[in-house]
């Protein structure tokens, strides 16, 4: 009865294509109708948003962002700290997660294991436990109100790290290692000629996981900084949304979301073709 | 010859903790130092009382007395643990059945690409960002409520946030809109890596679909599953950046959206050093709690399907 009912439930692939995309096509309107909205009303005047939603934009784009760039928020300077810390974490954080990933991989020595288990006992912490202790060394040190206590801590990413060794594992054989150490090269040029873009793919992925974190990150940055030349995009969005938001000129509060969430769409764009082609591709070779 | 050989590997082998340098240095200044800072601080009454410091002072254990005698902490825990799975449990469903079928080759789903494409982008959209645009958005003059008042579904508009649920459930769906992405291409790598003779095989051996899901695809898919778990717990613990901005930092209405790290920035914020180490540790321990709890459920379910 049972095993039955399964056969008809596994033979009738029409019905389940048919499903898979209803799903997908409300799952695709329920991640992009915000971003529609936000496009609309960001072209739209103070005024016309008062008299209520329409499907059409508007032709007020230019002038609301002409606004939002001669008012109070350190919008630009917000947009250039955002990219230099995300980009940078982005780089050191997968080129020394992935080293590390291949110091446990490769190599055998004596306290492999127990850095192994270190790390994956240490990837449950997060880092806003720590935030406290974090914050205290920054001043000692005269880091505050600076980028780099942002950026340089994320060369240690024991998620991204866990990451790389699991990849390794499936796609990085010792076999070739050795095959370049009988050609002659050293260990660092194996590391950054055949290590390396081996491990492309799972980079993306990381690069991306990483950047994103990075630029999402409100936590520590609106701990550490202070003056507004210093800020980053999240803190300028928290301080629009401290100020009392009706008082405003909503088309200039569209305008700034729009703008801290445009240049990340361009971004993904380019890569993700890298991305979701990388991971297709290694699934289809299998 | 066979002698030489050893000794370049002990000399390769060396290596190892050449290439550890970069992360130990920078985890024990970044992360471990702190941490015991952290922890030593729980111990001393340091705060600000309006313009005077108090402290630091020795008080032993009585910030934790504190924390966990007023109330709050149990509050802010609940609502932090009830947003994450309003927010997971969709999210995992979800994300199962679009990496399943992205995968199934039987079904050949047409704009593939496409499809991940756009599940991926809120994930990039900045926390903050999303959470003032929907602000904005379920405000009471905000589009939302302008439509579903002039569609004649609601009479007068609703005040999304000064109601308990519908705060929370606003906070849990961002939570899903942006992550469920991410899962799905997890969980998506990890099952075009199962190897695709063994689908063939159960093909051949008259297996359907529900069943090659069951019973080859879930198995083999366990550890990313794990992975996915105890990322996503690890990042609902420090939900922040969306309750955060939505309420402007006060967790209304009645605090019921406040999370523990929201608490936690209070104090950071307001130079209460005792009670935010006392804090912080207590956070550590919860998550530790947590992680070895998945470990072991993850470690009976594999038992039990193995017993049956």
């Amino acid at each position: 009865m049972d095993s039955s009912i399964k056969q008809s439930k596994g033979m009738n692939i029409h019905a389940r294509r048919f499903i898979s995309y209803l799903v997908l096509i409300i799952i695709t309107i329920l991640c992009l109708v915000w971003f529609y909205i936000l496009f609309i009303n960001a072209t739209r005047s103070n005024s016309q948003l008062k008299r209520g939603f329409t499907l059409l934009p508007s032709t007020f784009l230019f002038e609301n962002w002409n606004n939002v760039l001669h008012g109070t928020l350190p919008i630009m300077s917000g947009m250039m700290n955002s990219v230099i810390v995300s980009v940078t974490s982005a780089v050191l954080c997968t080129y020394f997660s992935t080293m590390t990933a291949y110091a446990v991989h490769v190599y055998d020595f004596k306290l492999k294991k127990a850095a192994y288990t270190f790390i994956l006992m240490v990837m449950m912490i997060p880092t806003q436990v720590t935030a406290l202790g974090f914050l205290k060394l920054v001043g000692r040190i005269g880091l505050d109100d600076s980028l780099i206590p942002l950026i340089i801590p994320t060369i240690a990413a024991p998620i991204t790290f866990f990451y790389m060794k699991q990849y390794m594992e499936s796609t990085l054989p010792l076999s070739l290692i050795e095959a370049a150490r009988i050609d002659g090269a050293n260990e660092f040029y194996t590391f950054n000629k055949v290590c390396m873009p081996l491990m492309k793919p799972a980079i993306a992925v990381q690069a991306i996981f990483t950047f994103v974190s990075s630029w999402n990150n409100y936590f520590t940055p609106a701990l550490i900084l202070h003056s507004d030349n210093k800020k980053t995009l999240p803190i300028v969005i928290a301080q629009l949304r401290a100020a009392d938001f009706l008082k405003f000129d909503m088309g200039q509060v569209y305008v700034t979301i729009a703008f801290s969430i445009f240049p990340v769409i361009v971004v993904y764009l380019i890569l993700s073709k890298y991305i979701v082609g990388g991971v297709t591709a290694g699934g289809v070779k299998g | 010859m066979k002698n030489k050989g050893n000794q370049a590997v002990i000399k390769y082998n060396r290596w190892g903790y050449i290439f550890l340098i970069p992360f130990t240095v920078t985890y024990l200044v970044f992360q471990l130092i702190p941490l015991f800072t952290t922890v030593y601080n729980s111990f001393f009454e340091n705060y600000r009382d309006g313009l005077t410091q108090v402290g630091p002072n020795f008080v032993g254990l009585e910030n934790y007395a504190k924390l966990l005698s007023n109330g709050e902490l149990l509050m802010y825990t609940k609502n932090t643990m009830i947003m994450w799975v309003m927010g997971f449990v969709p999210q995992i469903i979800v994300s199962l059945f679009l990496a399943y079928w992205f995968s199934d080759p039987s079904l050949r789903l047409k704009g593939q690409r496409f499809f991940k494409t756009v599940m991926y982008l809120p994930n990039l959209i900045m926390a903050s960002a999303f959470s003032m645009l929907f602000f904005t958005l379920f405000s009471n003059v905000g589009p939302i409520n302008g439509i579903l008042v002039s569609t004649g579904i609601l009479k007068e508009s609703y005040d999304f946030m000064s109601h308990v649920w519908s705060t929370r459930s606003l906070i849990a769906f961002m939570n899903f809109i942006m992550w469920f992405g991410n899962t799905t291409i997890l969980l998506l790598a990890g099952m075009l890596g199962i190897d695709t003779s063994l689908y063939e095989a159960a093909e051949v051996d008259g297996a359907n679909s529900t069943q090659i899901f069951w019973k080859i695809t879930l198995p083999l898919l366990k550890p990313i599953l794990l992975y996915v778990m105890i990322t996503s717990l690890i990042g609902g613990l420090q939900m922040f950046d969306v309750p955060q901005i939505l309420t402007s930092g006060s967790g209304d209405p009645v605090h019921s959206t406040m999370t523990l790290i929201m608490y936690l920035n209070k104090h950071l914020y307001s130079k209460n050093y005792g009670m935010g180490g006392a804090l912080s540790v207590l956070l550590f321990i919860i998550t530790a709690i947590l992680s070895v709890m998945i470990f072991k459920f993850m470690g009976y379910g594999e038992r039990s399907r193995k017993n049956g």
